[in-house]
């Protein structure tokens, strides 16, 4: 199967080259240093204790801005889910969805008896809760950016190799400059002003982020107007809303593991990879058995071939 | 092949029966069982079984998707993820769907650059390669609605861009536009005509088929060497099974391709921004459409320049839709008596040009057309100011730090002044792409129609059966 990657390599450059990028040059996202293991060809899994320590970073962390449609309560429980048990084949029976749905509170979609809306403790069959109640009240809260919804987030990143998005994620989360070398100065109204000065190669000088944005280089975005050194050569990069979320220990594992900020971005974002493609497990479990099924009718088809044409001049 | 005798015997009592009031067991022996064939087909010449099999999946796992999806714009893209999660194996069959029209294309191109190299499309076969182009254009539009159902970001900006391209046409430009949308915008009444159309249109796909491969069986099959079956017994072989294994075979190799892209990869060959819900208010940085249709974008959008009365985008359409109406015309603008190519030296060589050309805008299609393709020298600086006495001025520069300086000297004397780029002089995809979409035109209406009087071919075998005993020797050239 290793004749895949090649293969795979191959038309993914392919693919790269046919789908323009004209994004204001961000930097190249990467994977983890050990990578993912479930991008390993023929049939890489995802690591199911990241997956649930990446769904917690996510409760706790991401799901005060982000939602995620897409996804009930349920999902977890189901098969290639984190918290899948094969006690429980019916998801909505599986006591820890339960206890987690259970901890949120919604919105009922329909009213009560009296005909008035009421909340409750979600189930497992509920979709995941969403932070605003519509698109407005987000901005309105996020100062006029809209946090995406993060269901297919992983989908929407990359060129659609396997890994693609995940490594956008891990590398937005971790990409962030060092919060000491962020340096402060009165702005011209009076007003304090954010800055960064850069002195590598050709890129020297000095970005000036604006009021309420954040730089990282892994952002599709330009940097010009905020540059204060050779325009040719800006920083990689733009500004987002979202400040940098997970310093150290932002969440405390429930598993012990420490919760580093490289830790906790790799795990949400395989959580998240996890989530954007629930079915991969079984997409991957299926492929091998598929090739082999196809090579070796290939085969049979050519001997076939072969002792039909044997007496044939062509 | 018409004229060639029916060998069907009915044996039992309901096949006599069925024979006499409704020969259609006859029609499929004849037709598939005992066709006589040219014996020196080659793997090219598989791809029309392929393609029958690409449809045949895109039709099945369409009418299963089609059950599943709503065709709502504030339901369509989450319905689609719904299959992808809810529906059993609707992961599998929306990746085939999704990787099928990628392979379907990818198939059809080859199918029709191996008609192109044989001369498929000369006498008798006209109206099959007609028939062919017609299935071609019919592809490209239900790939086109189809690509729009998810209603991503791309769906709906690339139907956007493509619906607008008919506000060109003048006079009636603007109440086409009006017409296929629906409406004054692409809307919900847009996705749902779009939807059922994209149920439609297959259909007939399916029906222009029939009809492709009746017109094949009337002048028989075209061969490697383009020499027309003289002997039956010496040349042909019947189709089955013959060519029912060998297109087997094929078709099998095909599969496995097919299924490498979705098992391992089922979206490397869409872009990222269908799986962002669409937006009208937020337009993509960079437009494109499917791969199989960048070449023709890339035409549309070499044309930047006016002819008298006709604006650029203007004469962009008509370039787009001449590319393909050239291939309605080919059967007479090719004026070669010889119809393989392997027996014209000099064509060939054309042709292979004229591949590279097809995949080349291919990738102009897919790039910026401001963009470099080979950048000559390097970008500069240009400080743009209004001093203090209100002279307005720009002055170039090569490094930053004097241009720096500069800006702000005049700064610092009260006046204005900004830095920008200056791009340095460049051979860009524009200028590629307008080269290359010249010699597309001109491989069709220069280069054939003069070639075919000019060319001296060489080694055309007699008979299909000379050449394969020959194996096309130089030897089998007659002296010159």
């Amino acid at each position: 199967m290793k004749l895949f990657r090649p293969l795979l390599a191959g038309l993914g450059a392919l693919a790269l080259g046919l789908t323009a990028h004209a994004a204001g040059g961000a930097k190249h996202a990467h994977a983890p240093e050990d990578g993912w293991k479930f991008a390993k060809v023929p049939a890489g899994k995802l690591d199911k204790d990241s997956v649930q320590r990446g769904f917690q970073v996510y409760q706790e962390v991401c799901a005060s801005c982000h939602g995620m449609k897409l996804l009930s309560y349920r999902n977890l429980g189901e098969k290639g889910g984190p918290f899948y048990s094969s006690d429980y084949s019916n998801a909505n029976d599986n006591p820890l969805v339960k206890a987690i749905a259970a901890e949120i509170e919604i919105l009922d979609p329909n009213p009560d008896e009296n005909g008035d809306p009421f909340y409750r403790p979600a189930r497992p069959s509920d979709p995941f809760r969403s932070p605003y109640p519509n698109d407005q009240a987000a901005m309105a809260a996020n100062g006029g950016a809209l946090p995406p919804d993060l269901s297919v987030i992983t989908k929407a990143r990359g060129h659609g190799n396997e890994g693609d998005g995940a490594s956008y994620v891990y590398s937005l989360l971790t990409g962030y400059p060092d919060p000491e070398k962020i340096k402060t100065k009165a702005g011209e109204d009076g007003l304090n002003v954010n800055y960064l000065e850069f002195d590598k190669d050709e890129t020297v000088g000095t970005l000036t982020q604006p009021t309420g944005l954040y730089y990282n280089p892994y952002f599709a975005g330009d940097t010009t107007p905020q540059w204060d050194g050779d325009p040719r050569h800006a920083p990689y990069g733009g500004f987002l809303a979202m400040a940098p979320q997970l310093p150290d220990g932002r969440v405390e594992y429930i598993d012990g593991t420490e919760a580093t900020t490289s830790q906790m971005a790799k795990d949400v974002a395989q959580f998240l990879h996890w989530a954007g493609d629930p079915k991969q497990g079984q997409r991957k479990s299926l492929a091998l058995p598929t090739m082999i099924y196809l090579v070796l009718l290939a085969i049979l088809l050519w001997f076939s071939y072969k002792r039909i044409w044997r007496n044939v001049d062509h | 092949m018409s004229g060639h005798e029916s060998t069907y015997k009915p044996e039992t009592g309901f096949t006599k029966w069925l024979d006499s009031r409704l020969p259609i067991v006859r029609l499929a022996h004849d037709s598939f069982v005992d066709f006589p064939t040219p014996k020196n087909l080659n793997y090219w010449y598989t791809f029309g079984g392929i393609l029958a099999v690409c449809l045949v999946i895109q039709i099945i796992t369409g009418v299963v998707l089609a059950m599943h999806y709503t065709a709502d714009i504030n339901q369509a893209f989450g319905s689609v993820e719904r299959i992808m999660r809810d529906v059993p194996y609707g992961w599998l069959i929306r990746n085939i769907h999704m990787v099928g029209a990628s392979m379907f294309f990818l198939a059809v191109y080859v199918h029709m650059f191996r008609g192109l190299y044989y001369g498929s499309y000369k006498a008798p076969r006209e109206v099959l390669w007609l028939l062919g182009c017609v299935i071609y254009l019919l592809m490209m539009a239900t790939a086109f609605l189809g690509y729009m159902l998810p209603w991503g970001q791309m769906s709906l900006h690339g139907a956007n861009v493509i619906i607008n391209l008919f506000g060109a046409i003048p006079l009636v430009g603007e109440s086409i536009q009006s017409w296929l949308m629906g409406g004054p915008s692409v809307g919900n009444q847009t996705l749902q005509r779009f939807f059922s159309l994209h149920y439609l249109l297959p259909f007939m796909i399916a029906g222009v088929v029939i009809l492709h491969i009746w017109a094949l069986h009337v002048p028989g099959n075209n061969n490697p060497t383009g020499v027309e079956v003289q002997d039956t017994k010496k040349d042909t072989i019947p189709f089955h099974p013959y060519y029912t294994v060998k297109d087997g075979f094929a078709i099998v190799v095909f599969l496995i391709i097919f299924a490498v892209f979705v098992f391992y990869a089922p979206n490397v060959l869409g872009h990222a921004d269908n799986y962002i819900e669409a937006n009208p208010l937020v337009t993509p940085a960079n437009i494109v459409p499917e791969w199989y249709l960048l070449p023709f974008y890339a035409i549309l959008r070499a044309i930047t320049f006016n002819i008298g009365p006709m604006d650029a985008k203007l004469l962009g359409v008509i370039a787009m839709f001449g590319s393909i109406a050239v291939l309605f015309l080919l059967p007479w603008l090719d004026t070669s008596k010889v119809k393989s190519m392997r027996y014209r030296p000099v064509a060939k060589q054309f042709f292979m040009v004229f591949v590279v050309v097809c995949l080349l805008l291919g990738w102009c299609g897919a790039s910026n057309p401001d963009n470099a393709v080979i950048a000559m020298g390097k970008d500069k600086l240009v400080v743009n100011y209004t001093d203090s006495a209100g002279l307005e001025g720009s002055r170039v520069f090569e490094e930053f730090a004097p241009a720096a300086q500069f800006r702000d000297e005049q700064r610092d004397s009260g006046g204005v002044a900004s830095m920008a780029i200056e791009k340095a002089p460049a051979f860009t995809f524009k200028t590629l792409s307008q080269i290359l979409t010249a010699y597309y035109f001109a491989f069709f209406l220069i280069i054939l129609p003069v070639l075919g009087l000019r060319e001296r071919p060489k080694g055309e075998p007699d008979s299909i059966h000379q050449s394969i005993l020959g194996h096309d020797a130089p030897a089998a050239a007659p002296a010159e």
